[in-house]
């Protein structure tokens, strides 16, 4: 084993605690004020990218890429905040985040920016994604990038993945019902898209984030673009459905009182 | 127009419910369209499973079967899935939104040519036209959309629709080949392991939903923490009302922090903005805020209750039905004690 080539697909995602709303532009679907937003790296895909530096270290010989499609002056400032947690190579693409895009063509651009890589091994080749993301929620991009770079072996939902010395790996993915489904691979090249796996989120290193950043400028100057968009996708509406309830507070009362409220309508 | 419902059998051989929910959308859908549906089965007892659904007014069935597809696999469930979608050569493939389906149906659609689209939690025709809807930002934004490129396959969300039941018959099932190659058994699956808790507490058809937060592992009004006492409580109220757990992501990041917890949580019971949105019809809330990344998990759950020692936690700005302000650990003991 001379190590992987881990290849992680990660974009930027509003910031949850913002609150959105869907706006008609002439590209369809978008955010109000969607350029103002602050924005942090995908959950998940921030999830994959940790676990991917977990093995990258376990594993000598290894080397992580991420792979991020987004408007440029966005991804450099989400590089802010990223390139201090784990070291990598970014490899940038110019175009949408929206959450409204076709993750068809999301997942084109993605599959040829990983094949352009420079070096990159297929036989050592691990492409490591979120299971979905938080604007489209789509859970489809990974597996048509692994279509798409004619890999055969796919994992879903993945907490866990445990590298033999000979380079193959089990693996557990999330299935109903609190459950994992265990599985074993041959090795590389496969697709793992990640769940939270069980890594805490890396503290800032600031050593980190300026060996990185060497790499970061470069590779944002060089961004290609890409016409992600909509594409066959023609939407009718989007809006936020009205959910306020008429909440009723009920303080100071016992919590014999309470419980037995609480019972009748478990019970009702 | 031709709407395949495309289904998978569980462990035991049957269909899941999810599937049965997707032969009723599918039936609902042709009929809308005024065009006919095919079912096609996958999975270890494939035929026998077809044999189930027979009455459900489908004008063909297909199956797949075999060692190949007895366990899920992504390389040999998605080229089983793409031979059923080419004999029934549909335009609209409506299938459950399984963790078996969402892992190979996108690779399957892209072999096909086809598009696909996933958490479907409407589908029906609108001025002549197939219209989805499912939501975006996770359970933020609800979107309604269509497609013009055939053929469209659809993973419809478990729990939008009624299960269909009826009488088992023959269906004649057309066994259908597929062309496996070596290299799509590289990976074996080795059976299905419950997590490193302790207790099986995540049940998808439970009536409620009990969600625990953060504020069970907080000092307590005598200055001490009580996490043994939270879990006794916790684990108590899911064998008496046979509830399902779910959990902040504040609880369950304890764990992965190092901090003493609840140790028969984990991350597969988040809910919200990075966890799960299950399908409840009530749901519990206690010693937890309920703040927005969170509250978007219970998007899907009709009664929403809370318990916080803090009138103004989140629940009260709307999100909950009713929020009751008092001790978790004391209402809880008494909740529990009623239930006997
Ligand atoms: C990128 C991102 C993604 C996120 N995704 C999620 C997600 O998926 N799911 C999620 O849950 N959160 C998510 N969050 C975190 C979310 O913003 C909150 O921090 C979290 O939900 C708070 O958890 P909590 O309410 O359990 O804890 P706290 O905010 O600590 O609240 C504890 C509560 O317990 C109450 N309490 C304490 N003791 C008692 C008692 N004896 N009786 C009654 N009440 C008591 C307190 O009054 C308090 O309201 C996300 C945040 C970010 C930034």
């Amino acid at each position: 084993m001379n190590g992987f080539h881990i290849v992680v697909c990660g974009s930027l995602v509003p910031d949850p605690l913002q609150t959105l709303e869907p706006v008609t532009t002439p590209q369809g679907p978008g955010l109000k004020n969607e350029t103002m937003l602050p924005s942090v790296l995908d959950p998940w895909s921030a999830h994959a990218l940790y676990e991917a530096d977990h093995l990258a270290k376990q594993v000598a010989g290894s080397k992580v890429y991420l792979v991020s499609l987004g408007p440029k002056a966005k991804l450099q400032q989400l590089m802010m905040t990223v390139a201090q947690k784990v070291p990598f190579e970014l490899v940038a693409i110019d175009g949408s985040a929206s959450g409204f895009t076709d993750a068809h063509l999301v997942a084109a651009a993605l599959a040829e920016a990983i094949t352009a890589i420079p070096g990159l091994d297929k036989s050592r080749l691990l492409v490591f994604g979120g299971c979905a993301s938080a604007s489209r929620d789509a859970g489809v991009t990974m597996q048509l990038v692994c279509e798409r770079l004619g890999i055969r072996d796919f994992f879903s939902g993945v907490d866990e993945l445990k590298v033999a010395p000979d380079g193959s790996f089990s693996v557990l993915e999330r299935v109903e019902g609190g459950q994992y489904l265990a599985s074993t691979c041959q090795g590389a090249p496969a697709v793992l898209a990640w769940a939270t796996g069980n890594l805490p989120e890396p503290r800032n290193n600031p050593q980190v984030g300026m060996a990185n950043m060497r790499g970061v400028m470069p590779a944002l100057m060089k961004a290609k673009p890409a016409a992600v968009g909509v594409g066959a996708l023609s939407y009718a509406k989007t809006e936020i459905p009205a959910q306020k309830r008429a909440t009723r507070v009920v303080k100071d009362v016992g919590a014999d009182e309470i419980a037995r409220e609480i019972v009748a309508w478990i019970k009702g | 127009m031709k709407i395949l419902a495309l289904l998978h059998t569980q462990d035991d051989g049957a269909l899941p419910k999810a599937a049965l929910e997707v032969v009723t959308a599918a039936a609902g859908l042709a009929a809308q369209a005024g065009g006919t549906f095919a079912v096609a089965v996958l999975g270890a007892g494939a035929t026998a499973a077809a044999d189930a659904v027979a009455a459900c007014g489908a004008s063909a069935f297909y199956a797949v079967e075999g060692d190949a597809v007895a366990q899920p696999r992504y390389a040999t469930d998605t080229a089983a899935a793409a031979a059923l979608m080419q004999a029934a050569g549909a335009e609209v493939v409506l299938a459950p939104g399984t963790s078996r389906f969402a892992r190979c149906l996108p690779g399957a659609a892209y072999r096909t040519g086809a598009q696909v689209d996933t958490h479907v939690a409407a589908v029906s025709v609108e001025a002549g036209a197939v219209q989805a809807q499912r939501w975006f930002y996770r359970q933020r934004i609800l979107g309604a959309f269509s497609r013009a490129a055939r053929p469209w396959v659809l993973l419809v969300d478990s729990g939008v629709y009624a299960p269909w039941s009826g009488a088992a018959g023959a269906a004649q099932a057309q066994p259908v080949a597929v062309a496996f190659g070596a290299e799509d058994s590289r990976t074996a699956a080795q059976g299905l392991q419950a997590p490193a808790a302790d207790a099986q507490t995540i049940r998808p058809d439970a009536p409620i939903l009990l969600v625990a937060g953060a504020g069970w592992t907080k000092k307590q009004k005598d200055g001490q923490y009580h996490i043994g006492e939270a879990g006794a409580l916790i684990q108590g109220f899911l064998q008496k009302a046979q509830a399902s757990l779910g959990s902040s992501k504040s609880l369950v990041d304890l764990k992965s922090d190092g901090q003493e917890t609840l140790n028969f949580m984990s991350h597969m019971n988040q809910v919200g903005q990075t966890g799960s949105t299950p399908r409840h019809p009530k749901g519990l809330s206690t010693c937890c805020h309920g703040e927005e990344p969170h509250a978007v998990g219970w998007r899907f759950i009709n009664e929403r209750r809370a318990i916080n020692l803090d009138a103004n936690c989140g629940w009260a700005q709307g999100k909950a039905d009713v929020v009751y302000v008092g001790d978790a650990f004391e209402i809880m003991a008494k909740v529990n004690a009623l239930l006997g």
